[in-house]
């Protein structure tokens, strides 16, 4: 016997998407059958199984690398901000020798992006980590300075108002009143 | 991974103050979708409806006839689906108590108005661009809090 097919491609190439992505159990939209937009951070290790799973069934990930430089560029200031030491080079130099292009070049491309300088997001990343460490542990503002490699509290201080437009005493006592808040909800 | 455009609300019942602010997003560099509304009723109508997409920053007026910004607030913080959205309070009081108040029952941010066109571009910019880092760079929603 001999069967002969029609085949539709794009039931076919929605199915096997379907099927290999839910199996990630990240919420995402199907926009084609070439385009997938997720709704919630792809972490790379992720990013690259998914590249893995869909690769074998014949999908190939048509990367912006434009995009991907830029997370890197990201991903390497965070690893910068969180590093206990604390580096002792400018982030220019670190970050033109961990990838290897040049400062102009890196720095044009992210504010391309991301609408924002890398100073400014070094600076973002900083005032966040300060706020989580605020949040989540019992440091002092002096600990938190050191810690950030600020040369002071009052650096640390004015700087986390010109970012957020308020002191860092208001924003624990907003966190904390929060706080409050939610566990009177609860009772 | 990114979306390349941003959905914008506001509730405000001055008509200028909603046709400056439509115009402010027409000029910036990040590309916005506003669509507004009258009074609090009104925006609420919208964001419970179950099939209305929703926004990625509300902006609200504090004083509004019928329903009010800070009952907006209230009520968007506590419903589950609408909870996650970053809220801007888009005021002419600047009172450090109402600041303090709208934040700790969840606001992001608080933007006195500007009583000049360029200042309302600066800050509106300086509000998208910002919740574009939450929104891009994972960072963590519930330490954001703004005051401009």
């Amino acid at each position: 016997m001999k069967l002969f097919f029609k085949i539709d491609y794009t039931i076919l190439a929605q199915k096997v998407l379907n099927e290999k992505l839910s199996s990630f159990g990240l919420k995402y939209n199907l926009i084609n059958t070439n385009e997938v937009l997720f709704l919630e951070t792809v972490s790379t290790e992720q990013y690259e199984a998914i590249r893995k799973i869909v690769n074998e069934y014949g999908f190939e990930i048509i990367e912006d690398s434009k995009n991907a430089l830029v997370q890197k560029i990201k991903d390497v200031i965070i690893e910068m901000v969180l590093q206990e030491e604390g580096i002792n080079v400018k982030v220019s130099t670190y970050l033109s020798e961990k990838l290897g292009h040049s400062y102009g070049y890196l720095s044009n491309l992210f504010s391309e992006t991301t609408y924002t300088s890398i100073e400014n997001f070094v600076i973002l990343q900083k005032i966040e980590h300060a706020k989580q460490l605020m949040v989540n542990t019992d440091l002092s503002l002096t600990e938190i300075a050191f810690k950030l490699n600020y040369s002071s509290v009052a650096h640390l201080s004015s700087q986390f108002k010109n970012t957020t437009g308020i002191t860092p005493s208001a924003f624990q006592r907003i966190i904390e009143k929060r706080r409050e808040l939610v566990t009177k909800n609860i009772h | 991974m990114q979306k390349d455009f941003l959905l914008i609300t506001l509730a405000d019942d001055d008509e200028d103050d909603r046709m400056f602010f439509t115009d402010a997003f027409d000029e910036l560099k990040i590309n916005t979708v506003v669509n507004t509304f009258e009074n609090g009723q009104e925006l609420m109508n919208f964001l419970n409806h179950p099939e209305s997409i929703l926004p990625n920053i509300i902006f609200l007026d504090l004083n509004m006839p019928i329903k009010n910004g800070m009952d907006c607030l209230k009520e968007i913080k506590q419903n589950e689906r609408l909870k996650d959205i970053a809220i801007a309070i888009y005021s002419t009081s600047s009172s450090d108590a109402d600041v303090e108040e709208t934040f700790v029952l969840g606001a992001n941010i608080y933007i006195k108005k500007p009583s000049d066109f360029n200042a309302l571009k600066k800050v509106l910019n300086d509000v998208v661009t910002l919740n574009w880092q939450y929104y891009t760079s994972g960072l963590r929603k519930e330490n954001f809090l703004l005051k401009l």
